[in-house]
């Protein structure tokens, strides 16, 4: 099962190779993953997404926590948090195109950024998988080339009343 | 003053004694500061690795933080062996590197190596100091995160200007790691629990690790032993913890430990686990480790609860506490005599499954060696015990009696050969009154025999027993057990080098001992001599190390000397 993972870290040097590192050193894949300021100067969010058991991500939390720049772990449940992606689609749209093409982007609410003579950038903001639904549809068009930010995410205002489940019995 | 003279003052202001090091290019500042003077003494190594695991060995020996100090590139890279080992083994270790100048950091300059990056996976934390005024406050955070929640290695990379460079040196009062909080305290609740499962249980075993001892918990735990009248079983790091002579006292459980262990290890309702972690060495085949036990997990690191066997009652916290509380919950719950059957029927075990060898031909076996070094120091209780890895550390294990907390010191997670000397010059500076034996076997020896110099020349005398079979004895065993006697690049032979004589070209007193007759007069007096002394006991070299769980079989399916016509011993 996936999960996405939010990890407040000290914004210091090396702080995101001590976490890759130790997800390297024991095992697991991160599938995804977003690094960017908070709230504090002085404090970073990553974002993670890691395909593993549940058990297996408690013991990735509780060895997150044993590093020293590692502030606060949590698990952003899908009810209870929100995620968003930022995609880059370059896609194959010559003139006679452009208006299917475009027509499609309202519905997602995606942003033509750039226009070719045989091309156009669409720009893409939403939950990961709404930028998946985007890709398949414009995928016949040709996709040329394609980025995403990897996802970040919060948990709701409205969830902060629910205490979190504990992992850490002590 | 210079960073370089901060790094020392900081030492200073942590109570540090001893350090071992060896100077290089880029640490040269700070080798200049110990010229100008200090209260802490250096202790020159000739290898890094050497500088490293007399670091742990002072670190284990005392209950302090080891200082090992070296240059950058190679320097630094030859403390990564030391400081692997002491983050498998949880010793706390502060490792100051030098490293290139800062503006030549990233060019590949002259022995520039990114020492940080390397070591990221073994160490708890680093820093690379950016600033000289940062160095008050990273040596100050580096000690504070070595000694405390699990222990383990740091590192403090500084670039050689940083330690010209000139600062107003405070030593910080307080840390200040926002994201560094080990637990202060088990969870009431949960040691209720436990003490209430322990009260109930007919068969249970304290299975205790070397967290143990870095907790110093020792007294709490002979007092939670003696309240619920518990076996206590104890790994090969947690060796001395609980003392060996005691009736409670039931040895060592794993690949090498005897049957009578194992077998309370695994036929237990309820083990306790006390500052261990479910080595694959303890548990042999996971699945069918201590199938039908209830577990309780006392641990430091949460990280360790649940991470290989299920945790039925997890409690994370300092175990001096946690033990404390335990034994004090415990006595309200106990019932009189409940444990006695399972006490009696593991010392029938012990009387029906001995430890044995054989003892024919003209060779001397090593288990005699170790007899007789446990003859000889018996009821002592100023003797610490160093040893490198292999047969003769699992001979050590099974055959030295250690009663006391920190006199037995070897490398148990990583297994590095090697680690005997240096660690025994290590606890020699940390207990001068101790004798200090080094139990080594002959592959070990020369992989950091070196250090002879260091421990002559530094008024560091320990005695060193080599376990000499002429071969990598351990490789040896399992190419004779699982491949087919197919013997490939063992051979060391007993001959080369003549370890007695280059005792003597070091400095140190040499012996040979070929016969069992010529055996404890030798060793009786290297140990007397006052000086670093070296005793090569040559043995036969077809010793198998049993019992022995083969790798991947079932603990309970413990392997034992094959033959019934045999000495028996203890």
């Amino acid at each position: 099962m996936i999960h996405t993972v939010s990890v407040l870290v000290e914004n210091k040097p090396g702080a995101l190779m001590r976490i890759s590192s130790m997800f390297a050193r024991r095992g697991y894949n991160i599938e995804s993953l977003a690094v960017g300021p908070t709230e504090r100067h002085d404090v970073s969010r990553i974002v993670l997404r890691v395909d593993c058991s549940q058990h297996s991500l408690e013991q990735i939390e509780k060895q997150m926590h044993k590093l020293v720049n590692v502030l606060r772990v949590s698990e952003l449940e899908p009810d209870s948090s929100l995620e968003r992606e930022l995609a880059l689609i370059k896609v194959t749209a010559p003139p006679d195109k452009r208006t299917e093409l475009i027509a499609l982007a309202e519905v997602f609410k995606a942003r033509v950024v750039d226009l070719g003579p045989d091309a156009l950038v669409f720009e893409i903001v939403g939950p990961p998988e709404e930028l998946e639904a985007f890709e398949e549809l414009v995928r016949p068009h040709g996709i040329k080339e394609l980025a995403r930010t990897g996802r970040i995410g919060l948990q709701r205002a409205s969830a902060g009343l629910t205490p979190r489940r504990q992992h850490v019995l002590s | 003053m210079t960073g370089a003279d901060a790094i020392l003052r900081c030492l200073e202001a942590e109570g540090v004694e001893v350090m071992f090091g060896i100077p290089g290019g880029a640490i040269l500042p700070t080798y200049d500061a110990i010229a100008k003077g200090t209260t802490v003494r250096h202790v020159l190594a000739r290898h890094e690795q050497g500088a490293g695991h007399m670091a742990q060995g002072y670190a284990r020996a005392s209950g302090r933080v080891g200082v090992a100090l070296a240059t950058s590139g190679p320097g630094a890279t030859n403390l990564v062996t030391p400081i692997a080992d002491a983050w498998m083994d949880s010793t706390p270790l502060v490792c100051i590197t030098g490293q290139v100048r800062s503006h030549l950091i990233g060019t590949d300059a002259f022995q520039e190596c990114d020492i940080t990056g390397i070591t990221i996976p073994i160490v708890k934390h680093s820093w690379l100091v950016q600033d000289v005024k940062e160095i008050p406050h990273v040596l100050k955070a580096a000690f504070h995160v070595a000694r405390t929640g699990r222990c383990g290695p740091v590192l403090v990379d500084v670039p050689r200007d940083i330690q010209e460079a000139e600062l107003e040196f405070h030593y910080p009062d307080k840390v200040d790691l926002p994201g560094w909080k080990p637990p202060t305290r088990g969870h009431s609740r949960q040691i209720k629990e436990a003490a209430k499962a322990l009260a109930k249980a007919e068969k249970p075993v304290l299975y205790v690790g070397g967290g143990t001892l870095n907790a110093d918990a020792c007294p709490e735990l002979r007092e939670l032993a003696e309240v619920g009248r518990l076996p206590v079983i104890t790994t090969l790091m947690g060796k001395g913890a609980f003392p060996e002579t005691h009736e409670l006292f039931f040895g060592w459980p794993g690949m090498h430990g005897p049957k009578w262990s194992n077998w309370a290890m695994n036929k237990c309702d309820l083990l306790v686990a006390v500052g261990a972690r479910f080595d694959d060495r303890v548990t042999g085949k996971l699945s069918a480790f201590a199938a039908g036990a209830q577990v309780i997990h006392l641990d430091i690191d949460s990280a360790e609860i649940s991470k290989l066997r299920h945790a039925d009652i997890p409690v994370v916290g300092p175990l001096k506490l946690v033990l404390a509380d335990l034994a004090r919950d415990m006595r309200e719950h106990r019932v009189e005599g409940r444990t006695e059957p399972w006490l009696h029927q593991i010392a029938e075990w012990r009387d029906q499954f001995p430890l044995k060898y054989r003892k024919d031909g003209e060779l001397l076996k090593p288990q005699t060696v170790l007899e007789a070094l446990q003859s000889l120091t018996a009821g002592r209780d100023d003797v610490i015990w160093t040893t490198g890895v292999g047969q003769h550390q699992m001979w050590a294990m099974q055959y030295l009696l250690c009663d006391e907390p920190r006199t037995f010191i070897t490398s148990g997670g990583l297994g590095t050969m090697g680690y005997g000397v240096p660690a025994a010059v290590g606890a020699k500076a940390a207990r001068p009154d101790a004798t200090v034996i080094c139990v080594d076997g002959d592959g070990c020896f020369q992989m950091t025999q070196q250090e002879l110099a260091t421990s002559v020349l530094e008024g560091l005398p320990i005695v060193v027993v080599i376990v000499n079979n002429g071969y990598l004895g351990m490789v040896r065993q399992w190419q004779d057990m699982f491949f087919e006697e197919r013997f490939s690049q063992i051979h060391l032979t007993h001959q080369v080098p003549d370890y007695a004589g280059l005792a003597v070209a070091y400095g140190a007193a040499g012996f040979t001992v070929e016969t069992e007759d010529e055996l404890e007069g030798a060793l009786a007096e290297a140990l007397s001599c006052g000086r670093t002394a070296v005793v090569d006991c040559r043995v036969d070299p077809r010793e198998h190390c049993f019992p022995m769980i083969p790798a991947g079989a079932a603990a309970l399916d413990v392997v034992e000397f094959p033959d019934e016509e045999t000495v028996e011993s203890r």
